[in-house]
């Protein structure tokens, strides 16, 4: 490695991660992205996911984001979510039945009502995210 | 002269409103303390995004987002109050309500529809008063503990109102937070946005400049992207402000209060101490006039 980008993740309540990482993975809107050391600036709006970052010990951290954005920069990521929780802060039970309640609404709401399907399908996608990031298969 | 009893009470009273005063001047301390944390935990957040925002407002142009256009035919007006809950706060809510008083004189002046939406108990009370139709109203959010859906969701009823044509200009009434003495009711025009700021000084340091950026999708998309979101960081940062002047101003009238309590105190005890010593010497002259007429 030749060396260490810095990671930053905040969010209006917080700055919740402040590190050194040897690789950052973010889930960008046209597809994953990975940066390292030296990325030519860049900046992209964020989908509702997981970052990944290898911290400089070489442990590999997961990060729930909800959406946002993104910037590069050679020797810098921030990125700015309207929420983020680290693995160890998702709150498992809270995601589980998000994603239960989800289920129903998107059935009930199907075809119907366009709105409420995609607000469900929505909360769906975010209870699914923070489970994955919490290191849960989810079907 | 009052008698000795009624002085008492008295004192006994403002005592009692004395505690009073004073335990809300530490509730509002510790809350102010909180709402402080709270605005710093928030500034490097509002830092980078109004940044981003700056050099991808100067690549593209107004037609990037139909936030961005002023209306042609400006004739209804929206108005978005914060004031707080609770009272006691010394002219913290007349101030904000008085710049709202005179907003609604000049919109009526231009002949245009105004309506309202409240953060806050107090200003909703003021709009019920002035007869304007209210929308939203959003109670026990400002001074209290929010995140940031408490500014997004309203926010987004706002700027759905703004494109689909129920408000033609929505502005924003909120205190700014200057320092403990200093609140300020101030006037905002939340939508259309209005042409942002780039920041110059950024211009000189040699870090690479955002207009190098590759951006995805592209520019314009990512500002179409942001700018709801700022209008949301916007609403996030008046909650803020308003919630920390709200203590502050509490915490200032109530020391105020406790200070006026501790006169009225010191005056009370001197009047009972005079009207105790006034009843001893009466006492003393019965006895002494007694005693005298006894010797015959």
């Amino acid at each position: 490695m030749p060396g260490n980008i810095k990671v930053e993740i905040v969010t209006p309540d917080k700055a919740v991660v402040s590190e050194d990482a040897q690789i950052v993975m973010a889930p960008g809107i046209l597809g994953e992205f990975g940066v390292l050391i030296g990325h030519t600036p860049f900046l992209t709006t964020l989908k509702v996911g997981m970052v990944r970052y290898t911290d400089a010990g070489g442990q590999e951290h997961r990060v729930f984001v909800n959406g946002g954005f993104a910037e590069a920069l050679p020797d810098k990521v921030t990125i700015l979510a309207e929420s983020a929780e680290r693995r160890r802060d998702i709150d498992l039970e809270r995601a589980r039945a998000a994603l239960d309640r989800a289920k129903k609404r998107m059935e009930t709401a199907a075809q119907k009502d366009k709105v409420e399907y995609a607000r469900a399908r929505a909360a769906l996608e975010r209870a699914l995210h923070r489970l994955r990031a919490a290191g849960k298969e989810v079907s | 002269m009052p008698t000795l009893k009624d002085v008492e009470l008295k004192i006994v009273a403002v005592k009692k409103t004395k505690q009073i005063t004073k335990a809300m001047n530490m509730v509002a301390a510790s809350r102010l303390r909180g709402a402080q944390t709270a605005m710093d935990a928030f500034r490097p957040y509002a830092g980078k995004f109004a940044e981003v925002l700056g050099s991808l407002a100067e690549k593209s142009g107004e037609e990037a987002s139909p936030l961005l256009v002023p209306k042609e035919d400006v004739k209804r007006v929206h108005l978005v109050l914060m004031t707080s809950d609770r009272g006691l706060c010394g002219g913290f809510n007349a101030n904000l309500t008085g710049l709202a008083e005179s907003f609604l004189k000049k919109t009526a002046e231009k002949g245009l529809e105004l309506s309202i939406s409240c953060f806050g108990k107090k200003g909703r009370d003021w709009a019920r008063n002035t007869g304007v139709p209210i929308g939203a109203e959003h109670l026990g959010v400002v001074g209290g503990n929010f995140d940031f859906s408490a500014a997004s969701n309203p926010g987004r009823l706002l700027i759905d109102g703004f494109i689909d044509g129920t408000y033609d200009e929505v502005h924003l009434i909120l205190s700014e937070f200057r320092g403990m003495a200093r609140q300020i009711p101030t006037l905002k025009q939340l939508l259309p946005i209005p042409p942002i700021e780039t920041e110059e000084e950024d211009l000189d340091e040699d870090k690479p400049f955002l207009a190098e950026h590759i951006a995805e999708p592209s520019a314009e998309e990512l500002l179409g992207d942001m700018l709801p979101r700022n209008v949301y960081v916007q609403l996030y940062n008046a909650l803020l402000e308003t919630s920390t002047s709200e203590h502050a101003a509490r915490m200032t009238a109530m020391d105020n209060a406790t200070k006026a309590c501790n006169d009225m105190i010191e005056n009370l005890t001197l009047a009972y101490n005079k009207a105790r010593q006034a009843a001893i010497t009466a006492e003393l002259m019965d006895i002494v006039g007694g005693a005298e007429a006894l010797k015959g």
